[in-house]
């Protein structure tokens, strides 16, 4: 008769430990189309909580979302005297953000950023940057990115390949969870 | 006494559950951690996520308006 010593035990362990680490994750898929602050924090608050669920998440970054992942200060981007209008009034990054209703020339997003800081809320910054340690995937779209003349180095550092709609439902027919926000 | 303390009082959500996350990966299976969180929706959401990733709520308590969870590795 063998008994098991602590030694094998402990292996024993560690393999089923590393066994259950490898498992596939369940996938989280969040469509980020909108450029608004109250949709763009859903997104942000969304997807690092899915990684906190161990999920595996990606957010794709589509029209007016896009902004969302422009570096700050970019100015006028694009070629064409359209895209450069689009620019002018959608400067994008995460501290550029408008309000869906209330937005008072802009009036309403300070103020909610105000009320953020007070009652210590996350930022939609703050987010963005957790949701990238948290190894969450961030996806821009090509199409968007060719429509509106924004290039890789108008985009933050840390993004994942520039994507299309195919990859998109590649990825949601796999998902557990797909929000359009 | 828990290995872990995780202090996430004053953050509101989602905080609590990101913190709470983080730090379960810095802890072997069968060791404790415990969270303190000052957000009422902690209050759902701490044990809501326990569950789902298979951890246990060994304890879980309220001391000055504070939220107090003892949840223990899977």
């Amino acid at each position: 008769m063998t008994t098991e010593t602590s030694d094998e035990a402990a292996l024993k362990s560690a393999v089923e430990e590393a066994f259950e680490e490898e498992k596939t994750p369940e996938k989280m898929v969040i469509i980020a189309a909108s450029g608004d602050l109250d949709k763009a924090w859903p997104v942000m608050i969304l997807a690092t909580t899915g990684a906190a669920y161990g999920m595996d998440v990606t957010v794709f970054f589509t029209f007016w979302g896009l902004g969302i992942l422009k570096k700050p200060g970019t100015g006028l981007t694009g070629e064409d005297w359209r895209q450069k209008m689009l620019a002018a009034f959608n400067r994008g990054s995460t501290s550029h953000l408008g309000l869906s209703k209330l937005h008072f020339a802009g009036m309403g997003p300070a103020m909610m950023k105000g009320l953020a800081d007070k009652y210590n809320v996350a930022s939609v910054q703050e987010l963005l940057e957790t949701a990238q340690d948290m190894g969450v995937k961030l996806w821009p779209c090509q199409m968007t990115m060719d429509l509106m003349g924004i290039s890789r180095d108008d985009m933050i550092d840390g993004l994942d390949k520039p994507a299309g709609a195919g990859s998109a439902i590649s990825l949601m027919k796999e998902a557990s969870i797909s929000l359009f926000i | 006494m828990a290995d872990i303390t995780v202090d996430a009082r004053n953050l509101q959500c989602p905080m609590p559950v990101l913190k709470v996350a983080k730090a379960m990966k810095d802890v072997r299976s069968g060791q404790t951690i415990e969270l303190i969180a000052t957000d009422k929706g902690a209050l759902s959401d701490i044990p809501a996520w326990a569950n789902d990733m298979g951890h246990s709520l060994k304890e879980q308590f309220e001391e000055d308006s504070e939220f107090h969870f003892i949840l223990e590795k899977s």
